[in-house]
């Protein structure tokens, strides 16, 4: 049993130097001379600034923007730490609302999600991803459906035809590469960059 | 249901058969010790490792002084990483200034990792520091397959050899597993990740200035290299909270292909392996038929309980043609979503690409029977290849008993003494899962009002047994609705990890240095054939029968029940 100490200790150190010290450094360096914005995170830029990563959803409230599917991350209550508040999109903290299918947390709010989308004159079926939570709490996408849902609201709100907005989001639509990889669906940060681009009519 | 979304699945699948027949065959010279395309650069590092640590590279142990070598080396890791997460803190690499993890909760996971569990109670981003990721999380991401490969090639030395004391060196197969199988897969996978979007810089996050002016603190770190490891190695601990739901962990369609083709090639070409150590290729792809049987099975499944999609909210207006669609991404739909959950249940990764907790009742039913079989199809790294082999091992001896001959399996007579060892890591299993998510089922402080739970009515059982059947399948993923960490669940879910790893694999290797000892037969025509469709069928029953009969009370309380009364529109 003895004998068995000195390799023990020997090869964690060493193999933690390999595994834990050489492999990820080694990765970073040569991800960042050679995909320096990848490894980076993707962030974009307007005007020098952070104003997000193309990977990561943002919690778009105005009507002049499309919004992104509701998000269950939530951040420490300021008031009181053994408590969360919600805090869509909190890209510090990512969760999903782990509700069951039989939850009634989960049809309650799926509830006043569609009665707003009624209120909002729309009398079809409402696209799943328009009011359920993601997984992740940060998904950056939405389906095409759910973004030609909101095609009315932003322009109106943007005094823009709805013919230009639409024409915009269909060009935004990624679709399954090859036909096959992928699903169908919309970047809603990168939609909305598109959308503070077009020149004002 | 789409084509598009099956031929994906198929895809996937195809490359994975396609890479594991190769690599089945380099994992056996590379644990034979012979030279490989990597041997003039990793060869005087292993010389070199075992010059500082004082192995003697030819001396090989009996079965005991392997497990005692196992268990020590497991041992000192454990408490390794367990001091880091207290001492995080006096630690660099800590750019968000965490404080220490707490006791209970640094000893789960610890536990969790030692295990190749990689339960997550704790949250990545808000926790732990980059130094232990790196240095204590991935480090054992790649040492518990290693030690997983190291016992199943040990196992099957053992049919390979007749009348053998020994069935390897220890410190050998795990520096080899990790040096030649594990590092230069996991360098590939972790640039093709960056290539494909997923972060890997030292920072711990950028601060952004939204469209609308809102302040977004966006959490980051060096994720690709953790990520790839993870996948490779069927670990599945994340960096991030959401696992490889997190778009930085799993930014588009093609990570996700990438990171499920990962968790599945190693455990895949190692059950390729044996069919090459014992000399009949045949042996090895019954084995891999009886997996994928019990795999496809699980993927229509879940693929066609998840598009119905969940008809309580069908009812309020919603358009099922996504499917269920809470806790899913946009970017890899339900065929993709399907195939992960499947997958990493099957083997014991545990990495999630969606919120298992919302899934569909028979959806959810799915990864949960997987793991109760105690993560077998196709496994973790290593542990599929001796748990699929104990499963054999039982079903020729049924055999044997239905037409009165003594059961033989790859050559070796299997006695009295063999069964009890199987019987023992079999009944183990059932003990674990069912002991512990009794007492958590009837704990006030659990399932009480302000209790541990994340959901109501039969689901909330569902919660428990879940976590108890990934624990104790050393998978990792959750119901993560279920608050695990406190006291007891902090607690119990280590126990369970422990059992359900060092209880399973002691009577394994016991079993290894029993079938060691014995002659090697040559069949005869009384050996009931362990290849074709009839062996493959004798396995499938002995699974189904078996496992059903354990569990199959727990299930109808839990996923079954709630499954009725979903469509009898009740909710909690």
């Amino acid at each position: 049993m003895l004998q068995h100490f000195r390799p023990a200790i020997v090869l964690i150190i060493l193999m933690t130097l390999l595994t834990g010290v050489i492999y990820p450094f080694a990765v970073t360096g040569f991800a960042n001379v050679v995909f320096p914005h990848r490894a980076g995170g993707s962030m974009v830029l307007r005007d020098g600034n952070v104003i997000g990563s193309s990977l990561i959803g943002q919690n778009f409230t105005s009507d002049k923007y499309f919004r992104g599917r509701p998000s269950a991350t939530n951040t420490p209550d300021p008031n009181d730490a053994t408590k969360t508040v919600d805090a869509p999109y909190n890209a510090a903290n990512s969760s999903g609302s782990n509700l069951g299918p039989t939850s009634q947390a989960l049809i309650d709010r799926v509830k006043a999600d569609v009665e707003n989308w009624r209120k909002a004159g729309v009398s079809d079926a409402i696209p799943a991803d328009a009011v359920t939570t993601s997984g992740s709490g940060l998904d950056p996408h939405i389906s095409p459906a759910y973004a030609l849902l909101q095609v009315g609201r932003v322009a109106k709100a943007r005094n823009l035809p709805e013919d230009k907005v639409r024409t915009l989001v269909t060009g935004a639509i990624e679709g399954r590469t090859l036909g096959v990889i992928g699903e169908p669906r919309v970047n809603v940060l990168e939609l909305n960059l598109a959308l503070d681009a077009l020149p004002a009519s | 249901m789409s084509i598009a979304g099956w031929l994906q699945i198929i895809l996937v699948l195809a490359l994975v058969v396609v890479v594991a027949v190769p690599l089945g065959g380099y994992i056996v010279r590379v644990l034979a010790g012979e030279h490989n395309f990597l041997s003039p650069v990793l060869a005087p590092v292993e010389r070199g490792f075992y010059r500082a640590a004082g192995v003697d590279e030819r001396k090989e142990h009996g079965w005991l002084s392997y497990t005692m070598a196992m268990l020590i080396f497991s041992l000192f890791h454990l408490l390794v990483l367990y001091a880091m997460q207290r001492l995080q803190n006096y630690l660099p690499l800590d750019p968000q200034g965490f404080d220490p993890v707490a006791p209970d909760l640094a000893f789960n996971t610890s536990m969790s990792f030692v295990t190749n569990t990689n339960w997550q109670n704790y949250a990545g981003e808000t926790t732990l520091t980059h130094f232990v990721q790196m240095l204590g999380l991935a480090v054992h991401n790649f040492l518990s397959p290693a030690v997983g490969l190291a016992m199943a090639v040990a196992l099957a030395r053992a049919f390979i050899r007749s009348e053998a004391r020994t069935i390897g060196n220890f410190w050998v197969d795990v520096t080899r597993s990790t040096l030649y199988v594990m590092l230069p897969l996991a360098i590939v996978v972790a640039l093709a990740l960056v290539v494909l979007g997923v972060p890997q810089t030292l920072l711990g996050s950028v601060e952004a200035t939204t469209l609308e002016g809102a302040k977004q603190v966006i959490s980051l770190g060096p994720i690709a290299s953790q990520e790839a490891i993870k996948e490779l190695g069927t670990n599945g601990g994340g960096f991030l909270n959401v696992n490889s739901a997190h778009p930085f962990e799993n930014p588009n369609a093609w990570s996700n292909m990438l990171e499920i083709w990962a968790l599945l090639v190693i455990p895949v070409a190692t059950i390729f392996a044996l069919g090459r150590m014992v000399g009949d290729a045949r042996q090895g792809r019954s084995l891999l038929w009886t997996m994928a049987v019990v795999l496809l099975a699980g993927i229509v499944t879940l693929y066609a309980a998840e598009s119905y999609g969940n008809p309580l909210l069908t009812a309020l207006g919603v358009d099922p043609s996504l499917g269920n669609f809470e806790g899913k991404e946009v970017r890899f739909g339900q065929a993709m979503t399907a195939l992960f959950a499947t997958a990493t249940t099957g083997t014991s990764t545990g990495a999630v690409n969606a919120m298992h907790d919302s899934l569909t009742p028979i959806g959810g039913l799915v990864p949960m029977f997987n793991m109760l079989l105690g993560c077998i199809t196709p496994g973790g790294v290593g542990s599929g290849l001796y748990g699929i082999i104990v499963v054999a091992l039982l079903s020729v001896f049924v055999a044997g008993l239905m037409v009165g001959r003594t059961p033989e399996y790859l050559g070796k007579k299997i006695e009295a003494r063999e069964m009890k060892f199987v019987m023992f890591a079999l009944l183990i299993y059932a003990v674990n899962v069912l002991g512990f998510s009794a007492a958590s089922a009837v704990a006030p402080f659990v399932v009480g009002d302000s209790g541990y739970l994340g959901n109501k009515g039969p689901h909330g059982l569902s919660e428990i047994i879940y976590a108890f059947a990934s624990t104790n399948g050393n998978n990792g993923s959750a119901f993560a609705g279920l608050n695990g960490n406190n006291l007891w669940f902090n607690t119990t879910l280590a126990f369970a990890m422990f059992i359900g790893r060092f209880g399973y694999v002691v009577p394994v290797l016991a079993l290894a240095g029993s079938l060691a000892a014995k002659k090697k037969v040559a069949p005869s025509v009384g050996t009931f054939p362990t290849t074709g469709p009839l062996f493959v069928g004798l396995l499938l029953g002995v699974i189904v029968i078996l496992y059903l009969l354990q569990y199959f009370p727990a299930l109808a309380l839990g996923p079954v029940v709630e499954h009725f009364l979903m469509l009898n529109g009740k909710s909690f």
